[in-house]
C-alpha cells in the first residue's frame, strides 16, 4: 500500500488475512498506523518501516495480527498488547510491551528499562540484553531474555516467569511475590526477600517449555531458580529494615 | 524531564555540519524540554596565548562593538561575532585575565563561557526557535553538547538554562533533579564557588568546578558526584577535546549512546540519534549506571 493510505478498517478497508500491509512511518503519521491496528476487523500481517525511535509504535492491539517493525523503536512499543505477535527488528526503548495481556512481543536487539513492566500475560522475548527493571511488577507475563538484565529486575514481581539466559544485575527480585525467576549466569545480588530455591521437576518442565518457545537451544538444567522467601508478606517489626 | 544530546565528530563531513546535526538532535528532544534550550560547541580554537569568551546581554541591540573596542585596547582582540543575545570575542590574553577584566568593567554582562574553543549559547524559549534565532545550523566544530529544558527546580530564565560553564572549556548539561542542592550550594559558596541562580544543575556544575580546582581529574570529579550528589541525573560534560557521560547509580534518567566511523553520540532518546547519518548501522548501547564514559580527540585520532 502507498504512504498515507493505512486501511481504516471500515467496509472494504480491512487488510485481508495473508496479505502484508506495508506502512512507512517516514511518510505515514504514527497515529494512522495505530488507529488502523485498532480497527475492529484488523487482520493479516503488517510491516512497519522507518520507526526511527518513535514512541508508542503498535500499542494497544487486540487482534491476532503479525506486526514486523524494521528498525529501532522508542518508548512503550507494543504496550498493552493482546493476541498480536509483534517483532522489533532492532532495539527498543523504555517500557517495551508494558502491561502486555497476551500474544508475543519479540525484540531482536537490546531493550531499555522496564521491559514487560506490569505485564499480565503473553510472552516477551528479548534476544539481546534488557537493562534495568526488566519485568518490574510483572503480573503473569512470561519474559525470556537471551542476554542479561540490569539492576532491580523483577522488582515486586507478582506472577509469571522471568528467564535470564545471561547475568542479572543487582537487587534481583526485590520485594518479590509469587513470580518465578530463572537465571543461567551470575546474579550480582538479590533484593529484599528474594532467595535461591530448589529446581523441582515442575520447574524444569516449565522452564524447558519457555526455553523452547523462545528458541534458545538451552537446557533447563543450566539454570538456577529464585523466588520469594515470603518473609515480607505480613508486616513484622523485626523486618522493618528489610523494606 | 529535559533532553540532552552530545555529538563528537570523527570525520571532516560531520565536523563541517556539526551545528546542523546537533540542531536536528535537539529538535527531536523538543517535547522533552520545550521551555529553554542551549548548546556548547567547540570550534575555531583561539591561538596560543589568546582565549575565546562568550558573553550574554539581556538588552536587545546591546553595544557589542563598544565591548570589542575596549577589549582590543586593553589586550588586543578579534572581531565580535554576534549571535542573537550572545557575542563571541577572541582576546589576546589568558582566559582568567579576560574574564576578571570583563566582570569588573561590564558587570551587566554574563560570561557564558571562556577557554580555547568553547562557545555557549542558551536562552529561554522552544528549542526550534532557539536554533533559528542563533542560526546554529551554520556552525561547524569538533564536538558539541545540547540541552532542552523542562524546568522543575527553578525559574525559566536564560541563567537557569543549560549548559552551565564549569571552568575553562568545560560545561555541563543535566537531565534530572538534585535534592541536596541547597545545602551543597552553601558548602561550595564557603569554598569560594559563585552561583547566579537557585538552580540545582548549577550546583552540580559548581561541584565539578570545585573538585577540579582542588586537583581532581574530570573523571575523579564525576565519580565524586556518586558520593556527594543526592538525586537523579544523567550528566554530559564537555571538555576541550571531548565529552564525558555519567548516570546516577539507579539510572533514573534515560541515556543511549551510539558510535559509527563518523561520530560518537549520546542522547536522552534514540530518536535524536536517528537523525544522524548512518544511525541505522551504528553500534548502540545504554550506558551503565554509575559509570563514567568519556571520549577524547586523542583517543580516536
Amino acid at each position: 500500500m502507498t504512504a498515507g493510505q493505512v486501511p481504516s478498517g471500515g467496509p472494504g478497508g480491512a487488510s485481508p488475512p495473508g496479505r502484508i500491509t506495508e506502512v512507512d512511518l517516514a511518510t505515514t503519521p504514527l497515529r494512522e498506523l495505530n488507529q488502523a491496528l485498532h480497527a475492529p476487523d484488523v487482520a493479516g500481517s503488517w510491516r512497519v518501516t522507518n520507526p526511527r525511535g518513535a514512541h508508542a509504535v503498535a500499542v494497544g492491539i487486540d487482534a491476532p495480527v503479525e506486526v514486523d517493525i524494521e528498525g529501532h523503536v522508542g518508548y512503550y512499543c507494543a504496550g498493552m498488547n493482546k493476541q498480536a505477535a509483534v517483532r522489533v527488528h532492532g532495539n527498543a526503548g523504555v517500557g517495551l510491551a508494558e502491561n502486555i495481556m497476551s500474544g508475543t512481543v519479540v525484540v531482536d536487539g537490546n531493550t531499555s528499562q522496564s521491559a514487560g513492566a506490569t505485564g499480565r500475560g503473553g510472552l516477551l522475548i528479548v534476544n539481546g540484553d534488557a537493562s534495568a527493571r526488566c519485568g518490574i511488577s510483572m503480573k503473569g507475563v512470561d519474559i525470556v531474555v537471551r542476554g542479561s538484565v540490569g539492576h532491580m529486575s523483577a522488582f515486586m514481581a507478582q506472577k509469571g516467569r522471568l528467564v535470564v539466559c545471561g547475568d542479572a544485575g543487582d537487587a534481583l527480585g526485590d520485594s518479590i511475590y509469587e513470580a518465578r525467576l530463572y537465571v543461567r549466569g551470575e546474579v550480582a545480588g538479590l533484593g529484599a526477600d528474594c532467595v535461591e530455591k530448589e529446581m523441582r521437576e515442575e520447574h524444569v518442565a516449565e522452564l524447558g517449555e519457555l526455553l523452547e518457545r523462545a528458541e534458545t537451544g538451552l537446557e533447563a538444567s543450566e539454570f538456577r531458580r529464585f523466588g520469594s522467601a515470603r518473609r515480607l508478606y505480613n508486616f513484622d517489626i523485626d523486618h522493618a529494615g528489610e523494606y | 524531564m529535559c533532553g540532552i544530546a552530545g555529538l563528537f565528530s570523527k570525520s571532516p563531513e560531520v565536523s563541517e555540519s556539526l551545528g546542523r546535526h546537533l540542531g536536528d538532535m535537539l529538535l527531536q528532544l523538543g517535547d522533552r524540554g520545550p521551555d529553554s534550550a542551549g548548546v556548547a560547541i567547540y570550534r575555531n580554537p583561539a591561538p596560543s596565548g589568546s582565549c575565546k569568551v562568550t558573553l550574554h546581554s539581556p538588552t536587545p541591540g546591546y553595544d557589542w562593538n563598544g565591548v570589542q573596542v575596549a577589549l582590543a585596547e586593553a589586550f588586543g582582540a578579534g572581531d565580535a561575532e554576534v549571535r542573537a543575545s550572545h557575542s563571541v570575542v577572541m582576546v589576546d590574553t589568558e582566559a582568567d585575565s579576560a574574564v576578571a577584566w570583563l566582570r569588573e568593567r561590564y558587570p551587566e554582562l554574563r560570561v557564558m563561557s571562556a577557554g580555547e574553543a568553547i562557545e555557549i549559547y542558551k536562552e529561554a524559549g522552544h528549542p526550534a526557535d532557539f536554533l533559528e534565532r542563533f542560526s546554529f545550523s551554520e556552525l561547524s566544530g569538533s564536538h558539541a553538547l545540547g540541552h532542552t529544558r523542562m524546568a522543575t527546580e527553578s525559574k525559566v530564565t536564560t541563567d537557569g538554562s543549560h549548559p552551565f560553564s564549569t571552568g575553562l572549556d568545560l560545561c555541563l548539561v543535566h537531565n534530572g533533579s538534585l535534592s541536596n542542592h541547597n545545602r551543597l550550594r552553601e558548602r561550595l559558596r564557603a569554598e569560594g564557588i559563585e552561583f547566579q541562580t537557585e538552580n540545582d544543575s548549577e550546583v552540580a556544575a559548581g561541584y565539578l568546578t570545585w573538585r577540579m580546582r582542588e586537583g581532581a581529574s574530570l573523571e575523579q570529579a564525576l565519580e565524586g558526584c556518586l558520593e556527594d550528589l543526592d538525586g537523579f541525573y544523567t550528566f554530559a560534560v564537555g571538555t576541550v577535546d571531548g565529552f564525558a557521560v555519567l548516570r546516577d547509580p539507579i539510572a533514573c534518567k534515560p541515556a543511549v549512546m551510539a558510535e559509527t566511523e563518523g561520530w560518537v553520540a549520546m542522547a536522552s532518546e534514540y530518536r535524536a540519534i536517528a537523525t544522524l547519518p548512518g544511525a541505522d548501522e551504528a553500534r548502540m548501547w545504554e550506558p551503565e549506571p554509575g559509570q563514567v564514559y568519556s571520549w577524547e580527540r586523542a583517543a580516536v585520532a
